[in-house]
């Protein structure tokens, strides 16, 4: 045969139609299809090569590193603090998040206690953060599926939330409202207000999300069964937060290691069975009703007090002090020109944000600034299973799988 | 079983390839030799005590004044067991292999992929060792390594003119 490629297969007419017979032999090979880095489905620069055979996925190779701009190398050339706002154009999409992981990270390597109500402050931020995400999710995924009514409900709601995260702290995206050792600022009673009635208000709204899709028959059929991954795979790629319960393994680090105020709050983890698309997306509906029940919890429980630890080496003085005390001008000017003093060692710190777990394993050889700064990014561990994961699947669900990972490039490519 | 147990059996099956067991801040930190690394991580994955089922990150660090440049850092969880080791070894410059872990977490193949990109070190029996984030065609070296200039290279710096401050 003239065909040496190994790719390149012949079929024959099947002789049980001999109307076929009249036909020339058919041959078929395997197709190559650049997918991105420009997609609106993508989910930003995200680019895959897909091979085809006919509409079905044989092999499919992501290209990462279009939004790659070194933060892991900026964070070495600057103190602790400077880092913050860099966290914030991690995943753009969940910046409270980010901060919140990375101030963890640090406090763990400068064995920091937070006080309790910036403890409860942080719960309630990172949980509305991941209400937010959630949001952005569920939208992005149902347009990216066909269903746009979702996607303008989701945001209906997700703009009152960007607008109290305005309130809270003068930004909607790029927050950086969280500080190495507490927050930067308390609730306003105005605040307190608006997040009450949003929580009176929210839970209707998720069974108004739910009632488009659940009995959507184009929904469900694109993802009920779609990209199935068993939990011994899932576990062994890595795989965090609702992509890894989907399986059903029970691993969420606000229960297996309980941080801030998460251990005085009751709330369950929901877990899936199948470890299909679908069951991903009904982990994340459940859990916008689990995040609501924590933020309740801790604005009842939450007692005044501090915001800040007081540990002077390392946490910033409060911003009225700085204004009209010397000693506090001082003290913040060398917090943000040198740093702090962080003693050698390495510590390795895991957040469980709405996407996984997102980690920072830090490398201090003492001195102001980290030696070794790496981000454990949950979207581009879940890339890495892709090509597992889409296998056989149709063409058109390659957008639906990068999707229920919840992918955004920002944190993938770092 | 307590960290301090954790390593003393790691110590006792290993006697010939652990170097050190360093516990700070309530993680465990455990650096073996580089021949063994690949059975030390089989063991951590299979013996039941152990139960590694979950890889969290493969990182790098550069020392460039040690005489064994490169530390890989691999971390595990149990999600059964609940506990957390930091696996780590040495390579020098001059023979930058480790073996992969491949094999072992799936998930390691993206992960390694980053440490070769990033920091240059080769890992043996890698599916596909390719640059992951930076381009197939990049040619100016390993970014994370000490060596390298904050600003990278660039087209600037080919220019004779500007002396190396203001490169």
């Amino acid at each position: 045969m003239a065909m040496e490629d190994q790719r390149t297969t012949v079929y024959k007419i099947d002789p049980a139609h001999p109307e076929s017979e009249t036909l020339p032999t058919l041959r078929s090979e395997e197709l190559l299809l650049n997918m991105g880095p420009q997609h609106p489905a993508t989910h930003g620069v995200l680019k895959v090569i897909l091979e085809l055979e006919g509409e079905r996925l044989v092999k499919s190779t992501p290209v990462l590193g279009y939004l790659h701009r070194g933060v892991e190398k900026l964070a070495e050339d600057g103190t602790y603090h400077q880092f913050i706002p860099h966290t914030d154009r991690l995943d753009y999409v969940c910046a409270m998040y980010n901060n919140f992981a990375y101030c963890r990270a640090v406090e763990k390597l400068m064995n920091i206690t937070v006080p309790d109500r910036a403890e409860y402050l942080r719960t309630i931020v990172a949980e509305i953060q991941r209400i937010i995400g959630h949001q952005f999710w569920l939208g992005t995924q149902a347009l990216d599926i066909g269903a746009m009514g979702v996607f303008f409900y989701c945001f209906r709601d997700r703009e009152i939330l960007m607008d109290w995260f305005d309130e809270l702290c003068g930004a909607r995206l790029t927050t950086s409202w969280y500080r190495i050792g507490g927050v930067e600022r308390d609730f306003t009673p105005s605040l307190i207000e608006k997040l009450k009635q949003f929580l009176d208000y929210f839970p209707p709204k998720i069974d108004e999300y739910v009632v488009f899709l659940e009995k959507n028959r184009i929904w469900l059929g694109r993802t009920k069964g779609v990209a199935i991954i068993s939990a011994e795979d899932a576990v062994s790629f890595g795989l965090s937060g609702p992509t890894l319960r989907g399986s059903g393994v029970d691993y969420d680090l606000r229960k297996a290691e309980p941080y801030s105020a998460y251990s005085k709050c009751e709330f369950s983890v929901p877990l899936g069975k199948n470890g299909d698309t679908y069951d991903r997306y009904w982990i994340r509906v459940q859990e916008l009703y689990e995040s609501i029940k924590i933020v309740r919890q801790c604005l009842e429980q939450m007692q005044e007090g501090p915001i800040m630890a007081d540990v002077p080496s390392v946490t910033l003085p409060p911003k009225q002090r700085v204004f009209t005390n010397l000693e506090s001008m001082i003290q913040q000017f060398k917090l943000f020109s040198q740093g702090f003093d962080a003693p050698p060692g390495e510590i390795y710190c895991g957040t469980e944000a709405h996407k996984g777990e997102l980690g920072f394993y830090i490398v201090s050889t003492g001195g102001g600034k980290p030696y070794r700064l790496k981000i454990r990014a949950p979207s581009f561990i879940h890339m890495g299973a892709f090509d597992h994961m889409s296998r056989g699947y149709m063409i058109s669900d390659a957008v639906t799988i990068f999707g229920t990972y919840d992918i955004v490039m920002g944190e993938c490519d770092r | 079983m307590s960290l301090q147990q954790l390593a003393n059996r790691l110590q006792e099956s290993f006697a010939s390839g652990f170097v050190k067991a360093v516990e700070w801040r309530g993680d465990l930190a455990v650096t073996v030799t580089r021949d063994r690394l690949h059975e030390v991580a089989q063991f951590l994955h299979d013996d039941p005590a152990m139960d590694f089922d979950y890889i969290v990150h493969v990182s790098s660090v550069d020392w460039p004044d040690d005489e064994e440049r490169f530390e890989v850092v691999y971390e595990f969880y149990s999600i059964k067991k609940h506990h957390r080791i930091r696996l780590k070894t040495r390579v020098p410059e001059s023979d930058c292999i480790a073996d992969s872990l491949t094999d072992i977490w799936k998930g390691a193949d993206f992960m390694e992929r980053e440490v070769y990109d990033m920091m240059g070190i080769r890992f043996r029996h890698h599916p596909d060792l390719r640059r992951i984030l930076l381009p197939d065609d990049y040619t100016e070296g390993y970014p994370l390594r000490k060596d390298f200039p904050l600003r990278g290279r660039g087209w600037r710096d080919t220019f004779e003119f500007l002396d190396e401050t203001a490169r």
